[in-house]
Formats: C-alpha cells, structure tokens, sequence
C-alpha cells in the first residue's frame, strides 16, 4: 500500500452518488448562472432546499439572498475549507478530486450575491493542496472562469484567493474564521450581528462549506427541482457521509438524506458495531439498539462524520479521546468552554480510576447543559454532547468497568 | 462600520453595534420588548443589559464595563431570549426586534452559578489576603449567588509568577478571571499594546509580549488596566510598608504632599459618593498618621504654570520674532503616562515637551533643597511621599534624572487607594476628621493649581496667567468667573484659539527675559487638550501630517482619560459619571479659593524672591525644576 | 542576531508585506511564510511584522501562540506531527508512536539532539479513513505500521 499521499489535482477516484459525484464539467455552472439573472439563481437554489453542510444546516437560499440584498461596495464569499471536526475528510475529497464543483460553486456564489473576491480558508493540515489548488486557480484564469469580466459577462469581475490557517480547529467556526483571516486570534465573534451584515473587514459575507458549493454547481446547472428529488422532506438532496473507524471500506459515500444508520453500516462492512459517533466529536453518540434511526434533519442532522465503534472498544476511551480533543481545541474566551471542558475531561479521568461518585458526575451532567445554553459558539455548546450521550448510552459499560471494585461509591 | 483601520482591538471585542437610530421616536427607530413581563419601550440596537438597566432589572456582568467595547467573554450576564435555543449575553446582544427576555429563569440562575462555580474553581487566592477584599467583582458575584463551597473542586497551586517587575503595576494572574478588560484597556482606550491573550483553550492567560516582565515592554504605567480589572489580578505597586517604617523611625522628617485629584476621591474609600473633596479632613488625618509636614502639590503646580508659561512665551518668541527654529507646539510633560507615551511612540517629538517637571517632581526637589535649609534638617533624613492618583508617579519618581537635589527627589509615590488603606489601619474614619491647613512654608496653593487634576485644568490655568501676562488685563473680564470653560469638558480632544487684542504691562517677573513684549498683539493662540493616549494618539497623527495641531502653539496631553482624577490610582470602580462628579469636586473647590490664579499665589513669589532668584527658567530654576527625556522607542529589547 | 541577519530578515519579511498587503489581514499569510521559511516566528520577526502592519508586537505574539502550526521557538529541521484523534488511535497510532519514540530516541513533543526531528500530536488531519496518519512538514503519509513509519522517517534529511 502506497503510504505517501500524493495529489494529482482533479484525478477521481470511482465514486458514485446520486448528486455530488454525478457527472459534471468545469465551467457548467459559470456558464449557466452567467445567462440567469440572480434572482433566478436564488429561485433555484430556493426549490432545491439546500441546507449548509458544514453542520448547522441554514438555508443557503436564504442566507445568499440576505448577503445579496445587503448594501454594500465590497462583499465577499468564503469557502469553509477548515474541515477539523474528528472523523470529517469529504471535503478532502472534494477538493483532490472535484475542485471544479467547489470552485464554480464560488464563482456562481460571487455572482448571486454580488462579491468580488472568493478567500477559500484552507485548513493548516492541508497545505499538500496549496499549490495544486492554485495551480488550478492559475488555469481557470487562463480560461476566463476568473478574473474581469468572466466568460464575457460585462461588469462581471471575481477572483478567488487561498488563505491557510495554522491549526486551530474553532476556525471552521465562521466568525472564529473570519477573525482569523482578519489577523486576530481565531476568537468567534458575538452575534448578532451576522456575517452576512458584518463579516469580512466588516462587509456582507456569506460563509459556505465546501459540500455546500459542491451542490450549488449542480443545481445550477440540474435545476432545483432536480435536486430537490433526492433525500426526504426537510433534508433535500444527499449528504457525503466521511466513515471511518471498524469497519471494511472506510471512505467518503454520498448517499440520500433519509438514510438510515443500519443501511450506512451494512455498506461499509460494519459487522459487529456496537456504537456509531454521528457528526464528528461534537456529534451524538447512538448504541445499537439506535441503529435504525435516519441520518436527516428530522432525526439526525450531521456534517457528515461517521466513527464507527466495534464491540471491542472502550467507550469511556473514546469519550476521554473526544474531551481531550475539545480542551486542547477550545478558544479559550468565554468562561463555560475554557473551563467547563476540562472539568468533564477530569470528570472521564475520575470514572477511569474508578474515583468518582454518581453525585459528582450528575453535577457534570449539568454543567454540560449549562455548557450547551451558556457558551459562545457552537464548540462549547457542542463540546458536552459525547459526555452526556456516551455517558447515558453505554453507562453499564462505564460504570460497571472492573476496577477492583471501587466503582461508583 | 468604523474605519477599519481604528479596529485595533480583536474585532470581536468591539462593539459590532448596530447604529443606534439618531431619531428613535421616529418609525422604526424604537422597539418595543417585553422583559419579565414587563413591556419596555427602547431605540433600535439597545442592548439587552442597558435595557434591563432602564427597566431597573439587575443583572450581574464581569467582563462588561462601560469605558470599554462589549466583550461577551464571561457569559455571567446571560439571560433567555424566547424562541433562541441558547442563552444570549445580556451585554452584547443588541435588540433588533419586538423579543421578549427573561432574565431569571432556571436555566438561566443555573447556568450564572455555574460560571461563578466554574471561575471560583481555578481562582488562586483568597480574600483576606487580597487588596480588592471587599471590592472585587467575582467576590461579589460569589455572594449574590450564594457560593458556599466549591462545586467543582479547588486549585491548590498558583500557575503563573507574580510580576512584579514594575515600579507601577503588579500582575498576578493566578487571580484573573479573563474577562480582557485589560486588554481593551491597554489596546483600545489607551493604545499602548502592552496586554494581550496569550495562547488558547485552558492554556489562555494575560501576558506580554513573549511573557516579558512589564518593566521590559512598553507599558506606561497608566495604571488604567487597574481600574478596570474585575479583581485583584493587577494592582499598584505599593509602598505602604516602606511609609510606615519611615514614619516609625524617629531620625526620619516625613513628609507628603496631596494632589488635587486624590483629594477628590479619597471619600469614595470610606463609602461616601464621588463628588466631594476631602481636603481640610485629609490634612489632620494625615498628621495623625505621624507625617510630620503636609504639603499641598498645587503650590508646585502653581509653579509649574509660572514655569511651563514662561517656557511657552520664550518659544513663542523664537519662534516668531528671533524665527530661531523651536520646538512648537509645546506640550505639557506633567503626567509621566503621557511622557512614556511619547518616549516610546513619537521619540522624534521629545523636544516639544515642556523641560518643566511636573509638580510632583517640582515640589519633591525644592522640599530637599529649599525646605531642608530653611527648616534646618539634613535632606538625607527627609523621606518625602507623593499622595497622587497617579500608578505612573511611582514610575517618575523612580526616573534616574529626578535626583536634582542631590537626594531622590520624592522617595515614593502613593495612590489614593494605599493611602485610604494607611488610614483606615490607623483607626480613622475620614469624612468625621475635623479640617486643617496645610503647613507653612508653602501654605494654600491657588485654584488654578488645583485644577490640575482635570482635563483641561493645566491648559486653564496656564492661561488663566497667561492671558494676565501679556494683555495686562483680569481674567475675570474675559471669561466669567475666570472660568474659562472652551477648554472644559469631557470631550477626547478639544481645541481653542484665543485672540490676543492687546499687550499690556509684563509683570515683574518676566520683564527681563524679553525686551519688548509688542510682537505678541494680535497673534491667535492656538490651544488644544487631550486625554487619554488614544486621543493623544489621534493628536500626534495630526502634527505628524502637518494638520491643524502642527499649528497648535500649546497642547495639553494626559495619559488617563479623564485627566489626573480618572488616574490609575484612583479608588475602583471608575467610569465617565464618576469622573465628572469628581470633576465638579475639583472645580467647585476652585471655586471657593480665594486665589485662583498661579501668578498670584504670594508664596510661589516669594520663592522667586528668596530661592530662585533668577527667575522662572532662569538657572536654579534648571537645575532644580526641569529635566530632560529618553527617546526610548519602540523596539522592546 | 547579527545586523546583516536582522536587515535580511527586514527585507524578506518587507516583501511579504508587499505580496500580501499591509492591513493586518495580511498577517496569517505572513506569519506562514516566516514560519516555513525559518520554522520559528523571532522575536525579531515578530516586531518587524508588527512595525510594517502598524499593530503592536504583543498581538503579533498573542495570534501566533493561539495557532498549533505557528511558534516562537525554533524545532527542529523536520517536524513530525502524528495523528492522535480517535479514528487513528483505534487503528494503532500507540503502536506508531512508540517505534518513532524508540527509533529516535526521544519522547512526543521532543526534539532530536541532531535537531533533525520534532515530534508532536495533532489532531485529527482529515485521514481517518487511512489511519493511522502522520505529516511530516507539509506531506502527509497514511496506513502506517510501525516499520512503515520508522522506514518513512530515516528516508528523510
Ligand atoms: C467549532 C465549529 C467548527 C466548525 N467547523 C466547520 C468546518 O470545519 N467546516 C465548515 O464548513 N463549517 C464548520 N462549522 C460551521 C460554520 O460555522 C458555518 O456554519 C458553516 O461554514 C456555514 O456553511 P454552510 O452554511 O455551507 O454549512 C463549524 C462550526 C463550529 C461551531
Ligand atoms: S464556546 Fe469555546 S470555542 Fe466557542 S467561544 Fe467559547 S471558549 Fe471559544
Ligand atoms: S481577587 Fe477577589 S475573589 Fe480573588 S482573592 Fe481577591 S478579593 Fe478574593
Ligand atoms: S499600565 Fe497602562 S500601558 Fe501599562 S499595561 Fe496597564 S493600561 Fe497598558
Ligand atoms: S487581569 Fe484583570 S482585567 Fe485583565 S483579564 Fe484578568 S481579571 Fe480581567
Ligand atoms: S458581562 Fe456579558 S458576557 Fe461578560
Ligand atoms: S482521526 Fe486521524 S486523521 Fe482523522
């Protein structure tokens, strides 16, 4: 097995999906949106019931016509490329194999709300893609997809940078990442008000996931409608799922919302699961008897990570693995996350060693939901999910662990 | 949106404001809301915490501070907005639309407990061994949500070293709660930059930069970081153990001198309201204490205006009869948060300020000199203290030029904070002190020396003499009451140009430094004031283009917003209307002097006649009551 | 640091400040390239930027220490960074770490007396598919077994 990870920009892998990897070719969806007017392109994206795949699911209809309707000279479109949820890498994916859907995603975006420079944050971890990414960039100049006056449209100038961040995984958080780009300390911002009032050096900004403009290309070019086809009511479309952990063919799977976990996992050659973690480590955890839930916004809206757990696996390992990923990960401003994280990571520490009372750890359980209401972004609201959940799931595994018999006084 | 380019602070810690509605009572620009029930009518983009505050609902903040822009860090002030599924921040949630709030509910005291537990949890301190025992905001907060045990365990070993490098400001981040306000002090009200967060998550904590001790960055000592500081994380350098070992030891004369400003606020320590000056009270208690003399700074500071005055005629001249090149404008170099300010930022400007020390200094080397002589004591066993409500003070005093009376010039300079502290552990309760005077030979000071303390106060009463000088006329008649209110307020920064109509006699004096005194009629003098260094900041961008303060002949700069009475000495808490009440302390015991101006205080002219016998800038006068400045910059070694 | 050294460092970091602008925008950009470049951020470096962004040294050194890729101290010529979230640990990422511990001789978060190797965690690189994973400067390299990654590592200069 070759170890080194090399990247022919554009090479895809046989993948096969319903929307995302269906067929497409550069520049469609430029050419398309450039002969619509803009509100038609929002009418579009409207019928296809988008919802953001960067895990809060907000209508992209919605907040593009928002961003569009925002007076202002300069505006801006960020591509979320800051993929640091644990278990999460389809945007990877869609970046080495697709960046023509990610890239006239953006333009089109430039186009429908009215901005002139696309910044794709890059996340830190994949700098091997800068330069290919450029490289691409350089080539979609060279073909007018970018730069003045694209593909003839008078009046019509976009161009796209790429920005790196450092290893800060709250920078996926998009005021976090904002302030990043603007030079502070990756610190997300108090809202209201919104990016798409006050975001990028102060101007209307709309922040779009990778997958998100993904889809858009294809919708652009497929109508809404069309899209609108797939998954179920409230969860339009389908979703790549990043599935990692026991299972045969960890990969990236584009599959209908309305999924359920039972069918993901029978794809991907999970025998013996007996935990499936939906949504990366801020995510929920779901024991076996769950297992024919649906992966949806009606039951479980995810960004797509999958970790699958056999029956061999500590569960309380995997929480500590979780909280020790949000201590080390937290901004560190606002007091509930700074502090509160690591005090259930002491919580997971004190059940390892067995030196716990069921008093305390229901006190952290609290903590967790203060933790939930109580803190600035969606990382410390999110970040006591896996304790309280894997807690509650597995808690005859956790608590009836052999320790020598000092458990739970 | 602000100018980007003034977003210095973290972007999410500025206000992010939606525009509050210039009409609010017109369509749209008022909302409507229901808090606990209670409708309540407030302008677009009012905060949920101003309008809990109209409608006289309490609820507690850590990081929020008026001075400063809206953080949103602590979460202590959150409350529930119906129809969001998280908690909001009362203080950065700007009321956009008709919501309604509750600001009690279970949830909501859960989750405020919760981030008191959680802070108390990592707080490395305790009270009774803490200057801000019965001052401090987390111990407050502790109280009002009745902690009585630690919910979430307890730190047993301090984190950080305590840095007390500084001969202004001590740091002890075991005791800090991260609210940043010092932070947004130090980047955003006064734009040095010597605070920021260091490193993430759990690991975040306040430094310098690459954790430098703070004598080695570029901190003023402004001490205004201390005044907003939530506990006891960050105080003043303190000398009190020095005092009283000099007060107990019978070979030594003590002495302090009181500046205006402490004077003003020193009541606010003893639980009365700001706005009242102590001034005949301090004056016995000080005695009691055991200092052996009482000195009042505004004799000094009446001499600082002869002096600073002369040396602002003497540019003039140069510059416009003799067309020498000069420094001009002059600034004012009384407060040491602004000397450092330029020392650091703008070295190329050092001669622009005035070489006059400041009162402080002024005073401190005449009490070693003239004092010593006349009073028959050896200097070597004089220790002379500075009551000031100044943290920079104690910088200054420490500078290695103010040794020019062969001695340290003041031994220690004392904030209004330690010197209620003194007090209050010598058994006496302030306000029910009977008044006294100060002592001979320096007695009462004039009005104009007084003023000092707020901003704008060295500019009136410079001009207060400087107008009686050269036009020969009362100040009276021109300005009421010789008030002379265009420099007044509180506005940052503030310009004034005041025609000279005519020349009349030159007082005694001055007549020998310049023959003829004629050029001067029908000149405009161009005056402006600033406070706070982000105002002097905007200021000195102005001169370095060649704007309309390049033009200015003098200009008044102090480091504290608000002048001296707003100095990071001064009791905690701080905000603007505590500072205007101690402003119109300060202006109505101006008020009731019987001499208001500098020129005529008997005893400063007596000094002339006796001791500085050549003259306001005359040599004894340089050697004792001028000094020098470093241009220090801004690379940090 | 020697003159010579600290005016190339002044004009290596002015071209920066001219390919990517002088609003503080410009500083992530900038501080990669220092840091690529000299794979460490100088206290010298640091004040240079500060100087041409117009913005104090302090928050130069606040936004650097809030980053994991970015830092103040040199390590050493090749940096290491092995995957430690959970997809990677439960395909054997103890197993990684503890051959590149004992072939280099030195502890995670260390570095080689040679100053050829540093070694750390991070956290999850977007590989979990391929766990374990580990980056080695800006390549990264997946599936590892013990041998494969201790082979990877003498493979380099
Ligand atoms: C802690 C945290 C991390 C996040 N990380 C990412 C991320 O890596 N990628 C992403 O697209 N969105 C991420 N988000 C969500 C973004 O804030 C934002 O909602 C999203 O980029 C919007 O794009 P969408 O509408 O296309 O989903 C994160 C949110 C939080 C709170
Ligand atoms: S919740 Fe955590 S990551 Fe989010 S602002 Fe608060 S400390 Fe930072
Ligand atoms: S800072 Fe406040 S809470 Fe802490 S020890 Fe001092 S008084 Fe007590
Ligand atoms: S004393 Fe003034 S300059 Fe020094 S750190 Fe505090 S606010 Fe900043
Ligand atoms: S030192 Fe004081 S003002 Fe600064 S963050 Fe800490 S508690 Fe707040
Ligand atoms: S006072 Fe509102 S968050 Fe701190
Ligand atoms: S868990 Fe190791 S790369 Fe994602």
């Amino acid at each position: 097995m070759e170890n080194h990870l090399t990247v022919k920009l554009g090479e895809k892998k046989d993948r096969k999906g319903p929307v995302i990897f269906s067929e497409y070719k550069r520049g469609d969806a430029i050419r398309k949106a450039l002969s619509m007017s803009r509100e038609d392109i929002l009418f579009e994206l409207k019928d296809s019931k988008l919802k953001g795949r960067g895990g809060a699911g907000f209508p992209t209809s919605t907040k593009w016509m928002l961003t569009a309707a925002a007076k202002a000279e300069k505006k801006f479109i960020i591509c979320n490329a800051d993929e640091g949820e644990p278990g999460t890498f389809k945007d990877r994916v869609l970046l080495m194999e697709y960046p023509e859907l990610v890239f006239d995603g953006m333009v089109v975006g430039g186009y429908t709300i009215g901005a002139q420079l696309g910044i794709v944050y890059l996340r830190g971890e994949y700098e091997y893609l800068l330069k290919p990414l450029e490289d691409y960039l350089e080539e979609m100049r060279k073909d007018n997809l970018l730069g003045k006056n694209i593909l003839g449209k008078e009046g019509f100038d976009f161009d796209i940078e790429i920005v790196l961040g450092s290893g800060a995984y709250v920078c996926g958080e998009e005021t976090a990442l904002i302030e990043s780009l603007e030079g502070h300390r990756g610190e997300p911002r108090n809202r209201p008000p919104y990016p798409i009032n006050t975001g990028f050096l102060g101007r209307p900004t709309s922040v779009n996931n990778v997958e998100t403009l993904a889809a858009v290309s294809h919708i652009v070019v497929k109508g809404g409608k069309w899209f609108a086809k797939y998954g179920t009511d409230k969860s339009s479309g389908s979703k790549l799922f990043s599935v990692s952990g026991d299972c045969e063919r960890p990969g990236v799977y584009e599959l209908p919302w309305g999924t359920k976990v039972s069918e993901l996992l029978e794809l991907v050659g999970a025998k013996n699961a007996k935990a499936v973690q939906i949504g990366g480590a801020s995510g929920h955890c779901i024991p076996k008897s769950q297992f024919d839930r649906t992966l949806a916004y009606e039951d479980i809206p995810t960004g797509g990570s999958v970790m699958i757990f056999n029956e061999n696996r500590d569960m309380l390992k995997v929480l500590k693995n979780f909280m020790e990923f949000f201590v080390d990960e937290s901004c560190g401003q606002c007091t509930p996350c700074r502090i509160g994280n690591v005090k259930l990571l002491e919580g997971v520490e004190m059940i390892e060693k067995g030196n716990y009372t069921f008093a305390h750890i229901n006190k952290l359980k609290d903590l967790g939901r203060t933790m939930q209401l109580a803190s600035k972004c969606g990382l410390g609201q999110s970040s006591p999910n896996p304790f309280i959940s894997i807690l509650e799931n597995f808690k005859d595994e956790i608590f009836n662990r052999g320790n020598g018999g000092r458990n739970g006084r | 949106m602000e100018d980007k380019k003034s977003l210095r602070a973290p972007v999410s810690q500025k206000p992010h404001v939606i525009p509050k509605p210039e009409h609010p009572e017109y369509l749209g620009g008022s909302i409507t809301v229901e808090i606990n029930e209670k409708k309540l009518t407030v302008p677009f983009g009012t905060t949920i915490l101003e309008a809990c505050k109209q409608a006289q609902i309490h609820i507690p903040t850590l990081c929020h501070h008026e001075d400063l822009c809206v953080a949103g860090v602590c979460r202590v002030c959150v409350v529930e907005v119906e129809g969001m599924r998280t908690l909001q921040a009362s203080c950065a949630f700007p009321i956009t639309a008709p919501i309604k709030i509750k600001t009690t509910s279970n949830a909501v005291r859960k989750a405020r407990k919760h981030i008191i537990d959680l802070l108390i949890s990592e707080h490395y301190g305790e009270c009774y061994s803490c200057f801000r025992n019965n001052n401090c905001e987390l111990q407050s907060l502790a109280k009002e949500y009745g902690v009585d045990h630690y919910n979430f365990g307890h730190v047993t070993q301090p984190r950080y070293e305590v840095d007390n490098s500084s001969y202004s400001v001590v740091r002890d981040m075991d005791k800090c709660v991260l609210c940043k306000r010092c932070v947004r002090t130090c980047i955003d009200l006064q734009e040095v930059g010597v605070l920021e967060a260091i490193d993430r998550g759990h690991n975040t904590h306040i430094g310098t930069f690459l954790e430098k001790p703070l004598a080695e960055v570029i901190c003023i000592n402004c001490g205004q970081c201390i005044n907003r500081c939530p506990t006891g994380a960050l105080r003043a350098n303190d000398p009190r153990d020095e005092i009283w070992a000099a007060i107990d030891d019978p070979t030594k004369h003590v002495i302090i001198q009181t500046a205006p400003s402490p004077r003003a606020a020193i009541g606010e320590e003893f639980g009365q309201g700001p706005g009242k000056s102590f001034t005949g009270e301090l004056n016995t208690a000080l005695r009691r204490i055991g200092f052996d003399k009482v000195f009042d700074t505004n004799f000094a500071a009446d001499l600082t205006i002869i002096e600073e005055g002369t040396e602002l005629i003497l540019r003039l001249y140069k510059d416009l009869v003799k067309k020498e090149k000069v420094a001009l404008p002059q600034f004012t170099s009384c407060s040491p948060g602004w000397v450092k300010y330029l020392e650091h930022f703008y070295p190329e400007y050092i001669d622009h300020l005035s070489s006059a020390k400041s009162p402080q200094q002024m005073f401190g080397a005449l009490i070693k000199t003239f004092y010593a002589q006349k009073a028959g004591i050896d200097p070597a066993n004089i220790v002379s203290v500075a009551l000031m409500p100044c943290s920079a003070k104690k910088f200054e005093c420490n500078r290695p030029e103010m040794n020019s009376s062969g001695y340290k010039d003041v031994d220690y300079g004392l904030t209004t904070r330690e010197l209620a502290q003194m007090i209050k552990e010598a058994g006496i309760f302030l306000p029910e002190m009977p008044q006294s005077h100060f002592d001979d030979p320096f007695g009462e000071a004039s009005g104009a020396g007084l003023i000092f303390g707020a901003t704008g106060g060295v500019m009136e009463a410079a001009l207060r003499s400087v107008i009686e000088f050269v036009t020969g006329k009362r100040v009276e008649d021109v300005y009421a009451n010789a008030d002379i209110t265009p420099v007044r307020g509180f506005e940052g920064i503030r310009y004034a140009e005041i025609p000279i109509t005519e020349v009349g006699p030159v007082p005694k004096l001055l007549q020998h430094l310049i023959p003829d005194w004629n050029w001067l009629k029908g000149a405009t003098l161009k005056i402006a004031v600033a406070h706070g260094t982000a105002n002097a900041k905007k200021v000195m961008e102005d001169i370095k283009a060649g704007g309309k303060f390049s033009e200015c002949h003098f200009i008044e700069f102090m480091a504290c917003p608000g002048g001296c009475l707003g100095g990071g000495g001064q009791p905690i808490p701080t905000n603007e209307e505590i500072r205007k009440k101690r402003a119109e302390a300060i202006y109505n015991e101006d008020k009731s002097l019987p001499v208001r101006k500098s020129h005529e205080n008997r005893h400063v002219t007596e000094l002339y006649e006796m001791f500085l016998t050549d003259g306001p800038c005359g040599h004894i006068s340089h050697k004792l009551l001028h000094t020098h400045y470093v241009k220090r910059g801004k690379y940090i070694a | 640091m020697l003159v010579v050294e600290k005016n190339a460092l002044s004009e290596e970091i002015e071209s920066y400040v001219e390919k990517y602008g002088n609003d503080r925008s410009a500083l992530l950009m900038i501080l990669h390239e220092i840091q690529k470049k000299h794979r460490h951020i100088s206290e010298f470096a640091q004040q240079e930027v500060a100087r041409l962004l117009n913005i104090h040294p302090v928050e130069v050194y606040s936004v650097i220490s809030f980053f994991a890729f970015l830092n103040t101290n040199p390590k050493g010529r090749n940096l290491v960074r092995i995957c430690q979230t959970i997809s990677c640990d439960m395909k054997g990422k103890k197993q990684v770490v503890e051959a590149i511990e004992r072939e280099l001789g030195i502890k995670i978060g260390e570095t080689t007396k040679d100053n050829k190797f540093t070694v750390e965690y991070a956290n999850c690189l977007g590989l979990c598919d391929m766990g374990p994973a580990m980056a080695i400067n800006d390549q990264v390299f997946v599936n590892l077994t013990p041998e494969k990654a201790v082979e990877l590592l003498a493979k380099v200069k």
